[in-house]
């Protein structure tokens, strides 16, 4: 056996010690140096881009040169009040709209089973089966779409196999929702948009829902509530946080995506793309950096509102 | 005792949710059944035949390569980045109360909260306005102020479970700050930065809207599949691409999932 060692050692000494001491003695110099690189980065880097971005959307294009007028105007977001940039913005206003709806309605079922009724291996599997799909590449995802909606695709195929296709034929008729193909109607962009962004809906519901004790939804049963009320008057008043939460994001990722449109989907703009199209070819930063003005400013109103509905607790 | 353990889902739910997992899964594996088919002008359902050829088309291919290195360097230093800068934000955070905290954190969450096409755009003003040109590093500097929401989330996460009392009794039995860290913080959050480097990494990869603004004219993946999604000149070897990079991007995300799935489940939330 050796010598027994002593439980408490000597101070190291030396020019680490010191430093360390120096540590322990005032640790706001610690806190200090720990905060001063990602503050530094993020401040400099991200806000500073950001907010000379903003600066930008205050000066005007100088229609005759092209060239950018640097003097502050509100001439650019007069600009962005034309007819058509205000279809613009309230297509993909009600685009988002539609997307979150409909995320929460498919999101709810998979949440409220995987919150409730999902158990060890189970639970783990739908856990995966959600996280999966959330991380796997964006543009896979997109890419896989353009295969089914493809005039050549499994989709039309179904229909054909089941002799549907009048059925997507008068579809694909009606106004607004219709086109000339699935891959090129507004229908086309809606699902991939639910495809895309369902996983960012589905977790914070789930979240929500695993926080409802299983005995408030019997005693509604025991109470006598068919289970349409139980749904109405305690589930979903209680999920709607998680709710809330999940919407945040599929509302602000569809108000700023510009890919989704542009490969599935008819040649109408939305902001993403009205963004990209102004500060590429026509080189009117101005006018680009007005238009993310409106995300930001709907968003802003957005989160407000959710704030007070108590949804970042669900996050 | 709670009465739900073995409470029976009603059939409509079960349906309802099996539905939704599928109509998330299905797509997916749409692509590994292209991946393998024999058409190569459209994109023909069911596949007239199947054969391994793209494989190796996909395989010999320079540009493919070229995309796919500059995707995995651009990745790896944007994370080591977000790590680094990511951890530091976290323990700050974490560790003590301090005035401007709740902004700290905002300020962290913002670069995702936004949507990426102002990040991008703003960047790339950016870059312009100061006259830097577009290279490797203006990638990098996009793909990192991204990453650190991902990192920040797991070593927070882990922070908070992990009891001050720890630190205290190593300070206690004489150990500096530096030891502190090396052998008690570290051994703790290792496995948190694992899980939130490698997502970080699946993040970076992945990225393309940000990165369409601060790329030259270099071509990440993302980029090389882009353009490949809006002009398709060369449906077999993007169908190969794409399943790669299924494949690739899964990898990272389950080891996430084993590192962290004792306790929280934090690895990934809040992408």
């Amino acid at each position: 056996m050796s010598a027994p060692q002593a439980a408490i050692l000597p101070g190291r000494g030396g020019a680490a010690g010191t430093v360390a001491d120096v540590f322990w003695r005032n640790p706001k110099v610690l806190l200090a140096l720990l905060l001063i690189p990602p503050l530094l980065w993020l401040g400099i880097i991200y806000l500073g881009s950001l907010f000379a971005l903003l600066a930008q959307s205050f000066f005007s294009i100088d229609e005759f040169s092209g060239m950018v007028k640097y003097e502050l105007t509100l001439k650019t977001y007069g600009e962005l009040l034309n007819p058509a940039n205000l279809d613009i913005i309230a297509r993909t206003v009600l685009m988002a709209a539609a997307v979150t709806v409909a995320a929460a309605v498919v999101a709810f079922p998979v949440a409220y089973y995987a919150a409730r009724y999902a158990r060890g291996r189970w639970k783990a599997l739908f856990y995966l089966g959600i996280m999966l799909p959330l991380w796997s590449s964006y543009l896979v995802k997109v890419y896989a779409w353009k295969l089914i909606l493809a005039k050549e695709g499994i989709l039309n195929w179904i229909f054909e196999k089941l002799h549907l296709t009048w059925l997507l034929e008068a579809y694909l008729s009606a106004p607004l929702i219709g086109g000339n193909s699935l891959s090129v109607s507004y229908t086309g962009t809606f699902l991939v948009f639910l495809y895309v962004w369902l996983p960012f809906m589905i977790l914070p519901v789930q979240a929500a829902l695993e926080r409802v004790p299983g005995n408030l939804v019997e005693a509604s049963a025991d109470l006598g509530a068919t289970p349409a009320q139980t749904f109405r008057t305690v589930l979903l008043p209680l999920a709607m946080p998680g709710v809330v939460a999940g919407s945040i994001f599929t509302f602000s990722l569809t108000l700023g995506d510009y890919i989704i449109p542009q490969i599935v989907g008819s040649s109408r703009l939305f902001i993403g793309q009205a963004v990209y199209a102004h500060q590429g070819t026509a080189g009117n930063i101005p006018l680009a950096a007005a238009f993310t003005v409106v995300p930001v400013v709907i968003m802003g109103f957005y989160l407000w509102g959710a704030k007070r509905l108590g949804a970042f607790n669900a996050l | 005792m709670r009465s739900d353990r073995n409470a029976r889902a009603p059939l409509a739910l079960k349906i309802a949710a099996a539905a939704g997992l599928a109509f998330l899964h299905l797509p997916i594996l749409l692509i590994f059944v292209y991946a393998f088919t024999t058409e190569d002008k459209s994109y023909q359902w069911p596949p007239p035949g199947f054969t391994i050829k793209w494989l190796g088309v996909t395989w010999n291919r320079p540009d493919v390569w070229e995309a796919l290195w500059l995707s995995v360097r651009v990745a790896a230093i944007a994370t080591l980045i977000a790590m680094v800068l990511g951890t530091l934000c976290a323990a700050a955070v974490s560790r003590w109360k301090f005035f401007g905290r709740e902004t700290i954190s905002l300020l962290v969450i913002l670069p995702i909260a936004l949507p990426g096409i102002i990040t991008g755009i703003a960047l790339r003003s950016a870059f312009n306005l100061a006259d830097i040109p577009f290279s490797f590093w203006t990638i990098v500097l996009g793909h990192a102020t991204f990453c650190i929401v991902v990192v920040y989330n797991n070593a927070v996460a882990r922070f908070r479970r992990t009891s001050g009392s720890l630190i205290e009794a190593s300070m206690d039995l004489g150990a500096d700050g530096f030891q502190t860290f090396r052998y008690v913080i570290l051994p703790n959050i290792g496995t948190a930065l694992l899980a939130g480097g490698m997502l970080a990494f699946a993040l970076s990869f992945d990225e393309v809207i940000v990165t369409t603004f601060t790329a030259g004219q270099q071509a990440t993946l993302p980029i090389w599949m882009l353009e490949e999604l809006v002009r398709p000149r060369q449906r077999p070897v993007t169908n190969v691409v794409a399943m790669v990079v299924v494949l690739v991007t899964f990898l990272p995300i389950l080891a996430a999932y084993y590192l962290t799935r004792d306790g929280d489940q934090i690895a990934g939330h809040g992408k």
